[in-house]
């Protein structure tokens, strides 16, 4: 048993499941978001805003969004501990990196519902 | 004249600061010899040569070496099977410390298989006579329990020389499938409990280096999976 507390699940197991589920949520939304752009090839801002404005959609891309934030969290903290060993500049990089996440997380549930 | 140029990497940290790569000129007399046969050769030209060799067979697992860039065992591995436009380059196993030229320091793939518990537990009463398996569950062993721990595996695993003291490795994880998969071992859930961590089997990306360069043609990769698998089942 090797002992982590900077990963996001606190165990390899739920990490594992974690990047699986939150890949495949990324997944369908990425295709979701390109077959509507292919869709409506003469998309207005009423609708791209009508889209964004409907609870179901909300939800899509809050899903989302909290998928990229448990996948980026997993896949870039797996990064540091592969390729940063003194442990000052893996920290630092890891709280940076977590730090990034809170940020772009926020930053798009206030794009997401602001205005 | 059937002169093989065969480029070895050459290190005595008695003697040398850094390592190198020697150069040799081995006949073989056209035949198509094993890679350990040529080192044989290359040690009557030069003495100092160390390399590790027992069985010569392909069943003791002392030989593993980086031939042309990919990890086996010199006395199985014919020179047709790796020889490029007439050369061939030896180098120790990746990853893991160099004691002398071919020869390194296994003690931290042992670790890891020393780590997972390589022996039966049972914890029931010992029965009168052997603890009997059926033929079925004795098929679960078949593809786990032929490993010899040469470390072919383990030392091509990028995951393995990112963190050989965290990572289980393959090697040491096939075992472990082999005891989690035994019907007369009763440790499993400690042994899971072992096992869930990020670093110790989690660190596999699955990129299958271990299944290309095994001798003896098993899947440690197979046995990850399984493992994972039970450590769902264990856990959801």
């Amino acid at each position: 048993m090797v002992t982590n507390i900077t990963n996001f699940g606190r165990s390899g197991l739920s990490d594992w499941l974690l990047q699986r589920a939150s890949a495949v949520i990324l997944a369908l939304y990425t295709l979701f978001v390109v077959g509507y752009l292919l869709l409506h090839p003469n998309l207005d801002y009423a609708t791209w805003s009508g889209l964004f404005g409907s609870t179901w959609m909300r939800i899509f891309s809050l899903l989302a969004f909290v998928s990229m934030a448990a996948h980026a969290w997993i896949g870039l903290w797996t990064v540091t501990t592969d390729y940063l060993k003194p442990t000052a500049i893996r920290i630092a990089a890891q709280a940076v990196i977590i730090l990034a996440i809170f940020v772009f997380l926020v930053w798009g549930v206030q794009v997401l519902w602001g205005a | 004249m059937s002169m093989l140029q065969v480029s070895v990497y050459r290190y005595n940290p008695e003697t040398d600061s850094a390592p190198y790569m020697q150069e040799f000129q081995v006949d073989t007399q056209g035949r198509d010899v094993m890679v350990l046969n040529v080192l044989a050769m290359i040690k009557e030209q030069d003495s100092s040569m160390a390399y590790r060799r027992s069985c010569r067979e392909g069943v003791c697992g002392s030989d593993g070496m980086n031939m042309n860039g990919k990890n086996g065992l010199a006395c199985i591995t014919p020179l047709s099977e790796v020889v490029k436009g007439g050369k061939l380059t030896l180098r120790p196993l990746p990853g893991l410390p160099v004691i002398r030229d071919l020869v390194v320091d296994m003690a931290l793939f042992y670790k890891q298989y020393e780590r997972i518990q390589p022996y039966l537990q049972n914890d029931t009463p010992d029965p009168a006579i052997e603890r009997l398996q059926s033929p079925e569950d004795r098929d679960k062993l078949d593809g786990l329990y032929e490993c010899i721990l040469c470390a072919c595996c383990s030392t091509s695993c990028p995951s393995f020389w990112w963190n050989p003291d965290k990572f289980v490795g393959p090697a040491g994880l096939l075992q472990s499938y082999r005891f989690l998969a035994d019907s007369r071992d009763t440790a499993t859930s400690e042994r899971l409990a072992e096992l869930e961590d990020p670093f110790s089997v989690f660190r596999c990306r699955g990129i299958m280096n271990c299944v290309a360069v095994c001798p003896k043609g098993l899947n440690p990769t197979r046995a990850i999976g399984k493992i994972r698998e039970m450590l769902l089942a264990n856990a959801t």
